[in-house]
């Protein structure tokens, strides 16, 4: 008996929602077995790991608060990938925003008012376009793979706060710490709203999220995107511009990186320092994976994706797992997601 | 300066230079296939501790760097299942294992830190390995010389054989070296082990050369660094070399630099300098020649023959 | 691996579905919980591994009193809120955070906890429940500066260091005054590597020291790389945060140890027998936080002697390192002489003495 792969004459819609299910079903599964076979208690581990920050309601804000930067990032990315173009490089675009923000914030101690906030929002925005502009700007004039562009810049970004934080911008009062001086009250968020557990990211991530649903499913702007992506003659003879795609989607892509950064930064860690980066780009990549690509689905990865990160902290003073394994519990479902992806374009047929 | 100074300086490039070299040469190969594995960074941790741990068992190094080689292939293998079997994006698959690989590294670890393992003997007479002159040739990990072997047999066989040939060509026209009678999967296939087995490699350069010790993410980036030379030698296994040793050279430069008190940049600049070099230079030979012929036609992109 | 059958299958997921929050375990009500939060992996054999040496110490020393959690690779940015805050919800009365970088969460989650009390690692704010320590590793340093400047032939000694902390710069000030007063000639070459953990670029600095005439190196990053080129280079150096003499048994001349053991018990004891306040502790030689290894057999005598001099110094309080005069790297004194810096100053230092050379 051979499987055989054959393929659908149209995608299948049912898979495409099933199996980002049945991904994170058979993480769970896998993992259990896994951890198991490692020696731990793999039981424990993948219920603590994916239900514990369900279950239990002191989490919500801890999820939600990890989930903010992950949805954001991760809409952005959904779009410049739905047009197969590739920004890997958000974590760099990320570490901009927060640096564009800090900027501000850093040329503005005085000011007293709450209103400051939104210039520092804006900048956190432009900055990470800024970075994103880079690949933008060699992809579209000579033609340079944004893959490998982008991905550089996140490590130059790196090194660029690590500069400020050690160097020009570090906290006078901090003791000779790389760290900057903490942002002034007027120029911070509250790390939730008033009488919540949700963080002010969240209620921006969801309100973007349906901006972009309303993009992507009603506008021509959104249809342009997924023609560039699926058939790029059928878009030149549209007459969609490919280069205007490729600028469009990573500005937006690295706005919606900065954005999620300064909001990080004010919101929830009120300074920059050398532990400001996350990985938030990079895990956002996967998120938009599992989110199938869809603003919707992006908002509920996020979530998922959050709960393993804050279920991995759980499991470690709970059932005794290395942190390492929320990372392997994030690289299973990234896999799985992608092996079901072959089932949305291909049936399984026993020959 | 003297001579003794110089040579004793060239050591320390050779020796940071070589896991990068290695790591690169791997990738360089899979590049030239047409595929895109970000995922070196995993694939030579697990290098790192599969050679580590195997040493410590068999107390023989040269096991160990078989079983990173074999362990860095194997780990390939799920990249390779994923993107070329069941077509899954490149991109976001290769950051999986590198996630996968650092998570997997610890976790097998964990029972290895601070323990030690016998290092590789010279394998040349300690008269040449240890003259104040010829150590800048013969004073070097066997690794050392393996990984020029290495780099110089592919640069060979890319530009003179007809498998280098072949392999050229599924990477810049999959749908034509398939039309005549290639199997552009099986090719890449081959590719993508090649590179997890030299990852590997290079991974357990850290952990039995370098440093002969195991410890969590040891190998601190390399991996995305290897990324970088292989574009920033425009694809072709001779700029490789260089490149992996101009990459050395800049780091020993400021570790020089700051030793003598002699600083006129900060040292992220210099820490950034792999990254923005290879931005340039890509951009450089993107102008050059328009069509970006450089870089393999088919990189990153699926091989989708009936579509 | 292992086969999952139907049988298996329904009862795993019927388990994961079904389990209830049990989080809290039950414990005795006199069982203390104790929590940490660690920046590195527990297998760094660095930082964060002496932290969990000292952790376990205290539950060994404890028996069943008490039961010791962590959390490792900590982010010293907004998640390290939540981490801190789970160990306090979770029922951990006690909660050590360990790395400078979880000050400001530290002190934030403690707000909210009146009844937990939290320890902060290496930081200067302090609450009704929250308290803060730190070792003197400085004191070790003055030791390690003393034989390096009694058995350097070249009479240049080298120093990697990660970053331009306090911590580190203290560090290096210690080394070579020590160093400076045994031989008033030697110099000190420092380099830091912009981390605290790269094994590949520690070997390239050290070699690079040694290169330009270093034949003692010593580091203050968390690998025992400096060690193992050392070595292979045939000189000296000295471990780091713990006995490293495994690695490299001829080079290695003795160690710093960091030991948080005793400091972990009594703070665990304080709070079984209720006598836990808030505190700023900086433990030293004299209350054994801060231990210096074996000493290496191929060590002179006279120079195991001195050694010594200056440990019994620091612990009967008649030696300091930090006593003046002392003058910066451009000859400006900054500490007059028969004064000793304030603690206050050092915790705060960022400038380097005369002979340090680089950086």
């Amino acid at each position: 008996m051979r499987i055989k792969l054959e393929k659908r004459a149209e995608p299948s819609r049912f898979m495409l929602f099933a199996t980002p299910v049945a991904a994170v079903v058979f993480t769970i599964l896998i993992g259990a077995v896994l951890f198991d076979a490692l020696g731990y208690d793999g039981l424990g581990t993948v219920k603590e790991i994916f239900f514990t920050p369900i279950l239990a309601s002191y989490k919500w804000q801890d999820v939600a608060t990890k989930a903010a930067p992950l949805i954001l990032i991760a809409l952005g990315l959904s779009l410049g990938n739905q047009a197969k173009v590739w920004n890997i490089g958000a974590e760099g675009q990320y570490i901009a925003g927060a640096l564009a923000g800090a900027l501000v914030a850093y040329l503005t101690p005085g000011v007293a008012s709450h209103w400051i906030i939104i210039p520092m929002v804006i900048a956190g925005v432009l900055g990470g376009a800024a970075w994103a502009a880079i690949p933008a700007f060699l992809k579209t004039k000579l033609n340079v793979n944004e893959v490998l562009t982008s991905l550089m810049l996140v490590y130059v970004a790196l090194q660029l706060l690590s500069y400020l934080v050690t160097g020009p911008w570090k906290d006078p009062n901090g003791h000779n710490f790389p760290q900057t001086a903490p942002f002034t009250d007027a120029q911070l968020l509250p790390h939730s709203i008033a009488g919540t557990f949700i963080p002010p990211g969240l209620v921006i991530a969801f309100v973007l999220m349906l901006a972009f649903w309303l993009v992507v499913s009603r506008s021509v702007y959104g249809f342009q995107v997924r023609v560039v992506g699926a058939a790029p003659s059928a878009a030149r003879y549209a007459g969609f511009s490919a280069n205007g795609t490729v600028w469009s989607t990573l500005l937006i892509s690295g706005g919606m990186a900065g954005l999620a950064g300064i909001l990080e930064a004010t919101s929830q860690l009120g300074q920059l320092n050398l532990g400001f980066p996350s990985n938030y780009g990079f895990t956002a990549i996967i998120v938009s994976f599992l989110g199938r690509l869809h603003p919707v689905g992006v908002f509920i990865a996020g979530i998922v994706l959050a709960i393993t990160y804050v279920g991995g902290q759980v499991a470690q003073t709970t059932v005794h797992v290395p942190s390492a394994s929320g990372g392997i519990f994030q690289a299973l479902m990234l896999f799985l997601i992608l092996a079901g992806d072959v089932l949305v374009r291909y049936r399984l047929v026993l020959k | 300066m003297t001579m003794d100074f110089i040579i004793s300086a060239i050591v320390t490039v050779v020796g940071i230079s070589t896991p990068i070299l290695l790591a690169a040469t791997g990738e360089l190969v899979v590049e030239k296939s047409g595929v895109l594995n970000l995922g070196v960074e995993g694939m030579m941790l697990i290098g790192a501790i599969t050679g580590f741990a195997v040493t410590f068992t068999t107390f023989n190094p040269w096991l160990g760097v078989i079983a990173a080689a074999a362990a860095g292939a194997a780990v390939s293998m799920v990249f390779g299942v994923l993107v070329l079997s069941l077509g899954s994006n490149q991109v976001a698959t290769g950051l999986a294992l590198a996630i996968l690989g650092i998570g997997l590294s610890t976790l097998i670890g964990a029972g290895f830190t601070g323990m030690i393992v016998p290092q590789f003997s010279s394998i040349f007479p300690s008269v040449l390995s240890h003259d104040p002159f010829w150590r800048v040739i013969f004073g070097y990990s066997p690794m050392v010389y393996i990984a020029l072997a290495i780099i110089f047999a592919v640069g060979w066989v890319l530009n003179y054989t007809r498998a280098g040939l072949v392999l050229r060509a599924v990477g810049e026209n999959d749908l034509s070296a398939h039309s005549i009678g290639y199997s552009v999967i099986g090719i890449r296939y081959m590719a993508i082990a090649f590179g997890g087995a030299m990852a590997g490699i290079a991974g357990s350069y850290f952990s039995m050369v370098i440093t002969p010790m195991w410890a969590e993410r040891m190998t601190a980036g390399r991996g995305w660094i290897a990324l970088a030379l292989v574009v920033f030698a425009g694809w072709k296994a001779g700029r490789l070399v260089i490149g992996a040793y101009l990459f050395g050279a800049l780091m020993t430069l400021e570790l020089y630099a700051k030793a003598s008190g002699f600083q006129f940049l900060p040292s992220q600049f210099w820490a950034s300098m792999p990254y923005i070099m290879a931005i340039v230079v890509l951009a450089v030979i993107s102008y050059r020649d328009r069509t970006g012929s450089e870089a393999p036609a088919c990189l990153g992109k699926p091989f989708l023959p009936n579509s | 691996m292992t086969l999952m059958n139907r049988r298996n299958f329904i009862k795993t997921v019927s388990a994961t579905i079904a389990l209830p929050a049990m989080a809290a375990k039950s414990f005795g009500a006199d069982t203390l919980k104790v929590g940490f939060a660690y920046l590195g992996p527990v297998g760094d054999f660095g930082w964060t591994w002496a932290h969990d040496k000292g952790r376990k110490f205290m539950v060994d020393q404890l028996g069943g009193k008490v039961v010791g959690d962590y959390v490792e690779n900590v982010a010293e940015d907004a998640s390290a809120v939540p981490v801190i805050r789970d160990l306090a919800q979770s029922g951990h009365n006690l909660i050590f955070t360990t790395s400078f970088g979880y000050m400001d969460q530290t002190i934030q989650v403690a707000k909210d906890f009146p009844k937990v009390m939290f320890e902060h690692c290496t930081g200067f704010k302090r609450a009704d429940n929250v308290s803060t320590y730190n070792s003197r590793f400085h004191e070790g340093r003055a030791v390690l500066g003393t034989i390096a400047g009694m058995m350097t032939k070249t009479g240049t000694i080298g120093y990697l260091g990660s970053f331009k902390v306090p911590e580190v710069v203290m560090g290096v000030n210690a080394f070579t005054l020590s160093a400076q007063a045994v031989n008033p000639n030697v110099k000190v070459k420092l380099v830091m590597i912009d981390s605290w953990f790269d094994p590949a670029k520690e070997a390239a600095a050290t070699e690079t020291l040694a290169n330009l005439g270093c034949d003692i190196i010593t580091s203050h990053t968390d690998s025992p790389a400096t060690l193992q080129v050392c070595e292979q280079k045939k000189l000296y150096g000295f471990g780091q945060g713990a006995d490293m003499s495994k690695f490299a048994p001829n080079a290695h001349l003795t160690a710093i140890e960091d030991i948080w053991g005793p400091y972990y018990l009594s703070r665990a004891n304080a709070m079984l027998d209720g006598s836990w306040k808030s505190t700023d502790t900086w433990w030293g030689f004299k209350e054994g936080s801060v231990v210096i290894s074996p000493y290496n057999a191929a060590m002179p005598k006279e120079v195991a002697a001195a050694a010594d001099k200056i440990q019994a110094g620091w612990k009967d309080g008649s030696y300091n390192v930090f006593t003046g005069p002392i003058a910066d790297q451009s000859g400006a004194e900054k500490v007059a002489k028969g004064v000793v810096m304030a603690d206050g100053d050092l915790a705060g230092i960022d400038w380097f003495v005369k002979g340090v050379e680089g950086a």
